[in-house]
């Protein structure tokens, strides 16, 4: 029981090696698996994951334990059609900036498919799919691989640990599109369908693959569950400093000394995960502001770095911790055109179903581009806060709009003196300075 | 029952329904584009935004898609509030923002939904500068342009086509603002139904190319209601004329009938109206033109001085011109017009519709049926319309899961994605594949003697009083057994069947199981070919054969032919020796036919959209249609040919002849309130064939006169050829055209229905004439299976949407689409014959005359001993059913192209 700080990544070596079968089983790999089958119920599991506290970790946020009560429970060996019920796995990891999941599945895969044994057998599911981004071809292979060892050591397949519980895991690579990390999305990619999402309600959780009770959550969120089974809820709420339990992989990119990839407790203020664990901004180069999880969260300044990194506290300044994953804008780069490359993707990635995300996005890109180009006037600056209106929480069919609008809505805010730099003297602010 | 608030006045809703399906029966004006009537809610196009309230002190509110919004109690919403009306007005920009600003010539114009919608939204300033993204657009077959720079990409098209009609040749490629609705590569749509993409598209993308041809605006075409002749279903149409030229035809609203939708065949089968082929004048011995009154006259002498004179009536001709026809020459005299073996099968439809006690639905209560047996039809092919009703009784098992679920019906995509788990039980026997086999548990192919003994045996499996057939096989017995426990579990079973396998044992058969079935639900329909088929039954006549006998045995010397090519009836030397042997044939017909030729006397006669009538469709519904435009002389409708020819007639007007025939026949008594008569005023005028709009009509005949004629006069409908007086309204059955203030397209329909798909305010169209009493005897002919007999085949017609029926065969853009012909083997025939597909083979009667050659198409669901011809050519009627034919493979280098001999 080495490293119990560090939960998710205490099977990872500096060596850029990977954990094998052997390496999980000897950190107590499989431990919790064999307590939930054995010792509890499935009910009991969900609420023991409900007790924890653990929140998605894919970028909402939403109660893994509670999302699991929600799944109608039944008789899974009827002859009752709608008594099937699925696992997927979310393993689309697309957002710009974010590069959490792969590490946990290419250097751990056993803990990820640990947890979703655990999960199939919290909500009596017998199939499971992993999908899988279609570039992650490492994680592939090492997934493939430990599934096929999982199998030959009875912790998939029939009577898993000789128990009356059985589980089959599929691995699906993903044909590409941001679009799919949408859990409806991604369902009907599953399905193979446009992956377009689809209007909830009904919720996945009622009405999901093939249109039966699915239940669908991040990698990172799934690593959490053995630990959890295995060391006890008490133990993982301890884990978090401030109300916000568990651990969490907090990541940096941009102008920082040391990018990289930390297992941290929730809550961690912000500022120690910049200037300890990044390492602090590169010479030369002075923090202007980040986006805390993700290319779809709102930027904030250094005022924030004391604020802690959970759901609730970056909530509270008027941000969002998505991902954990942080994009740093330091004081050489320009914001405006650091969103219109993130406004590009999006306005790419727009599925074409909801008007204002697939005609919104590409006017907003075609502003933005007229701006940078000197073409701007200083009315588009309330077309785009009116785009911005527009493509709001509820108003779009998914969140990829909305989400998209966040760094503009921020940047505008923030630094609207850019913009309008651009507008009346036809250069960069930085350019000008 | 819910009270909900909307802009402060409290309305009455039904609980759970799409707040925006309610918001638009209640005549409010709220935009969208994605939702469609008949096609639920999907909120893709977020134009029905509104305003909704948590509690009474909220005042902020927030912006949901009423679409998406199921209405409960004390719900509290505002439309006009600003959030909500500047969301729509900004959501349209965004979607105006690629569209064209091609209105003045876009054939959407004048009747397009983006135009209304972006006129109620406000949208008016473009503040777009940037380019706009084109597309290239693709050939769609002879029906329908494709214009994809105007795609507003609100999903209708595809999902009509694809998940209502069926389709999946029309798919959506691509991703963000680039999204392109179009086939894979350039071709003709498959689907059958592929016309309502006109009127399912709310802008110019798919539009009808008929109509191209001869293009007009919504607003310069007159319009009358009607109901299409190409079928049996009676399907409500409104057809458009200008200049004379009849220009299209859309579908009209009927909650009982068609709903929203119309086949291809129905909507572009119009060109024979305006045929090269129409007969204009009066005709003796087929040269010399005479006057109408010198025709009337000939016609009268004929009557008081032939030996003897028959009629022969007609099953695409109305109720009114059949009845005189049998008025003028004596009930004794008069004969059907049909061929032997429909004669048969349409005298036994109706003794069991009449007298089996059984329900027989409308199409609307057939998309309500919970499990579904089709006996020897291919609906697609034979009455396109119920197949695509049918597919929607698919769907029922799946919205049964959904309420289970508590998922609202009207949820489109959250519905559909539950029909991987559960289907509606839909079996169907039929002589080899047909277009529905996509939605069936399971299917039986056979000769029409083994389609009617599984009928049969499933019937006796339901009740063990009805006969069983003897020596079935294992398989024929177990799937017997697995259809009549569906069948019996369901709460609204239906059995269809038909004419188009020419059995009246599989009629028997379908109505022994119907019998048998224990829910009081049950519902039998049957498919009848022709527009007044049924309603020539009801009438009664004499068969055709007899006819022949009267003038070959010269009891008579005469014969009056009303519209009928009597060669599509019997053969053709057994027409030949009848025409030949009467001493006078008039014929009476709107198009040159083999038949016409023949004649002595020919009479021009107006087609549907020009002449006024009433036809009985498969239901037992009867319908009016009336004239769309005035016909001009010496064309009469011919009813009036008929009526002018007697003596002393009190038949003035059609009117009168409505009120005899009604009075004539019991069964026919309700046809005289089908639709008020011509004395019919609202608000004291005439009820106005064309719009307020209707423009150049002081100038549009100045070409030829500069003084404007009067409009022609109309007698005999209520109905004025002009644009004076009001059509808001009207009773549904003379609603010319649909349209609303603010609505200027068909969507207006909303606002005349009572809620959406609902029944039209005024009760839908169209009189049922036949209701379920009484109860027949179980049918025991049961005939013996079916062998096949080494080198003889049977030949099974097989009928086509395009190429069957007579009429639309003359429009171009129909007979582009007809197959090619060919005939259909099973693959252990082929080897047997030692061919492959693409070989010709040479089909002879009884060893002698070769009566075709034709290619080959190998076909593995026919069974072994059947050779299957499509009924796409004249001609094949003279391949006549159940005749068995030897095969002979014709050598690759002696013929490489089809031929029919006769």
């Amino acid at each position: 029981m080495e490293n119990l700080d560090k939960p998710l990544t205490r099977n990872i070596r500096p060596d850029r090696g990977f954990a094998t079968l052997a390496d999980y089983e000897n950190t107590g790999g499989y431990q919790g698996l064999r307590k939930a089958v054995t010792e509890l119920q499935p009910k009991e599991v969900q609420q023991w994951v409900k007790d924890s506290g653990l929140r998605g970790r894919g970028g909402a946020g939403f109660g893994t334990g509670l999302k699991w009560s929600l799944v109608p429970m039944g008789d899974a060996d009827s002859d009752n059609p709608h008594q099937i019920r699925y696992v997927i796995v979310n393993a689309d990891e697309m957002e710009p900036g974010t590069f959490k999941d792969r590490l946990l599945m290419e250097k751990d895969p056993h803990q990820l498919i640990e947890g979703i044994i655990i999960t199939a057998y919290a909500v009596q599911s017998h199939i499971a799919y992993i999908f899988l981004r279609g570039e992650y071809h490492l994680s592939a292979r090492r997934l493939e691989t430990a599934l096929q060892e999982a199998r030959a050591k009875g912790y998939l397949g029939e009577h898993i640990l000789n128990s009356e519980f059985n589980l089959e895991i599929h691995l699906h690579t993903s044909a590409g599109r941001y679009i799919c990390g949408e859990e409806t999305a991604l369902i009907n990619a599953l399905e193979g369908k446009r992956a377009n999402p689809r209007a909830k309600p009904p919720h996945p959780v009622v009405s999901g693959l093939w249109g039966r009770p699915t239940v669908i959550n991040n990698v990172e969120t799934l690593c959490n569950v053995p630990h959890i089974i295995n060391y006890g809820v008490q133990w993982y709420k301890e884990l978090g400093l401030s109300a916000a339990t568990g651990t969490k992989l907090f990541g940096a990119s941009g102008r920082v000394k040391r990018p990289g990839l930390w297992e941290l407790p929730m809550g961690t203020p912000i500022r120690d995960i910049l200037e300890e664990h990044a390492g602090g901004m590169q010479d030369g180069y002075k923090l202007r502001g980040f986006l805390p999880g993700g290319a779809s969260t709102d930027f904030l300044l250094p005022e924030h770095l004391d604020v802690a990194a959970d759901f609730d506290a970056v909530a509270k300044v008027g941000s969002r911790l998505g991902t954990g994953t942080m994009i740093i804008l330091d004081d050489k780069t320009c914001p405006v055109q650091m969103v219109l490359n993130l406004e590009e993707f999006f306005a790419q990635e727009s599925c074409g179903w909801c008007t204002p995300c697939r005609d919104g996005l590409p006017w907003t890109v075609t502003l933005l581009r007229d701006i940078i180009k000197g073409r701007g006037r200083m009315e588009d600056l309330d077309t785009l806060a009116g785009l911005v209106r527009m493509m709001g929480p509820g108003n779009t069919f998914c969140a990829l709009a909305p989400g998209a609008m966040e760094p503009l809505q921020s940047a505008l805010k923030y630094f609207r003196e850019d913009f309008e730099r651009y507008i009346v003297g036809n250069k960069t602010l930085l350019e000008a300075g | 029952m819910a009270t909900i608030e909307i802009d402060g006045k409290h309305y009455e809703a039904q609980d759970g329904q799409s707040l925006l399906a309610v918001c638009l029966s209640f005549g409010l004006n709220l935009p969208y584009f994605c939702w469609h009537p008949a096609m639920g809610s999907v909120g893709a196009c977020r134009q029905c935004a509104v305003l909704q309230y948590q509690n009474p002190e909220d005042k902020r509110g927030r912006l949901v898609m009423a679409c998406m919004t199921p209405v409960a109690d004390a719900m509290r919403i505002s439309i006009e509030a600003v959030p909500a009306s500047q969301f729509r007005r900004e959501n349209i920009e965004l979607l105006m923002i690629n569209h064209p600003h091609d209105c003045p010539v876009c054939e959407e114009g004048g009747e397009c939904h983006l135009q209304d919608m972006t006129e109620m939204s406000g949208h008016t300033f473009r503040r777009y500068r940037g380019q706009k993204r084109t597309h290239a657009n693709q050939y769609l077959g002879p029906f329908i342009n494709h214009e994809m720079n105007r795609c507003i990409a609100c999903y209708r098209c595809v999902r009509f086509y694809d998940d209502y009609a069926g389709g999946n040749d029309l798919q959506v490629f691509g991703m963000h603002n680039n999204v392109y609705f179009g086939r894979f590569e350039e071709g003709a749509l498959e689907n059958e139904f592929s016309g309502n993409l006109v009127e399912v598209c709310p802008t110019g993308v798919f539009t009808d190319r008929t109509f191209s041809a001869h293009y007009a605006r919504k607003w310069d075409l007159q319009t009358a209601p009607s109901v299409c002749i190409h079928c049996g279903l009676g399907c409500n149409t409104a057809p458009g004329e200008r200049y004379g030229q009849l220009r299209r035809i859309i579908n009209r609203y009927n909650g009982e009938v068609n709903g929203y939708f119309l086949c291809d065949r129905g909507r572009f089968g119009y060109g024979f109206v305006n045929s090269p082929e129409r007969i204009r004048e009066p005709l003796l011995d087929g040269r010399s033109e005479i006057t109408p009154q010198a025709a009337v006259n000939y016609l009268d002498n004929l009557c008081q001085t032939a030996k003897g004179v028959i009629g022969i009536g007609s099953p695409r001709a109305s109720l009114e011109a059949n009845f005189a026809l049998r008025t003028l020459v004596g009930e004794e005299n008069f004969f059907l017009g049909l061929n032997d073996i429909e004669h048969t099968l349409l005298s036994t439809i109706f003794n069991i519709l009449r007298n089996c006690g059984i329900h027989t639905p409308s199409l609307r209560e057939i998309e309500q049926a919970d499990a579904v047996l089709i006996m020897g039809e291919d609906v697609t092919h034979t009455a396109p319309r119920l197949a695509l009703s049918l597919r929607q009784s698919a769907r029922n098992a799946t919205f049964d899961l959904a309420r289970s679920l508590k998922i609202a019906p009207w949820q489109d995509a959250a519905v559909r994605e539950l029909k991987t788990q559960i289907k509606t039980p839909i079996f169907i026997a039929s002589v080899c594949a047909t277009r529905l086999d996509d939605i069936a548990t399971d299917t039986f192919h056979g000769s029409p003697e083994d389609i009617a003994r599984l009928g049969f045996a499933i019937a006796h499996r339901l009740d063990d009083q009805a006969p069983a057939p003897e020596l079935m096989s294992d398989a024929e017995n177990s799937l017997a057994t697995a259809i009549a426990a569906e069948l019996k579990q369901a709460k609204c079973p239906l059995i269809v069947s038909g004419t188009s396998c020419a059995s009246i044992a599989v009629i028997q058969s379908a109505y022994n199981i119907a019998k048998a079935l224990p829910s009081k639900d049950k519902q039998l329909t049957f498919t009848v070919p022709e527009c007044n088929s049924l309603g020539l039954a009801i009438m009664g006549g004499g068969r055709l054969r007899q006819a022949f006998e009267r003038i070959n045995e010269g009891v008579a010397d005469s014969v009056i032919v009303l519209e009928n090519d009597l060669y599509r009836r019997a053969h053709s030397q057994t027409v030949d020796l009848f025409l030949q042997s009467a001493a006078h044939v008039v014929v009476m017909d709107s198009l040159r036919n083999k038949t016409a030729e023949q004649s002595e006397l020919l009479l021009p006669t107006a087609t549907f959209a020009e002449s006024e009538g009433t036809l009985v469709n498969n239901e037992g519904r009867a319908q009016r249609y009336f004239p769309v435009y005035a016909v001009s002389e010496p064309v009469r409708g011919s009813w009036q040919w008929l009526t002018s020819a007697m003596e002393d007639s009190e038949w003035r007007h059609h009117d009168d002849l409505t009120a005899a025939c009604a009075q004539a026949f019991p069964d026919l008594a309700a046809i005289a309130q089908v639709a008020p008569g011509a004395a019919y005023r609202f608000k004291g005028s005439k009820i106005p064939r064309q719009p307020e709009r209707y423009s150049g009509r002081a100038a549009m005949f100045a070409n030829i006169n500069v003084r404007e004629p009067a409009p022609p006069q109309d007698l005999e409908t209520p109905f004025s050829f002009s644009m004076e007086g009001v059509t808001a309204q009207v009773p549904p059955a003379l609603l010319p055209v649909i349209r609303a203030p603010g609505w200027n397209s068909n969507q207006a329909v909303n606002q005349f229905e009572e809620g959406v798909e609902g029944h039209l305010r005024g009760g839908d169209p169209g009189m049922r004439l036949i209701e379920a009493s009484g109860n027949l005897a179980w049918f025991n002919d049961i005939p013996s299976a079916f062998k096949a007999e080494e080198g003889q085949w049977r030949i099974m017609p097989l009928p086509h949407i395009f190429g069957s029926e007579e009429l639309s065969l003359h429009s171009a853009p129909i007979a582009e689409r007809r197959p090619a012909p060919k005939i259909l083997l099973n693959p252990l025939d082929a080897q047997a014959l030692g061919v492959v597909n693409g070989d010709r083979l040479e089909i002879s009667r009884s060893m002698e005359t070769a009566i075709a050659t034709l290619p080959v198409q190998i076909e593995t669901t026919l069974p072994r001993g059947l050779l299957g011809v499509p009924a796409i050519l004249p001609e094949n009627q003279q391949i006549n059913n159940p005749e068995r034919v030897t095969l002979k493979k014709v050598a690759a280098e002696a013929e490489n192209k089809p031929e029919i001999f006769l």
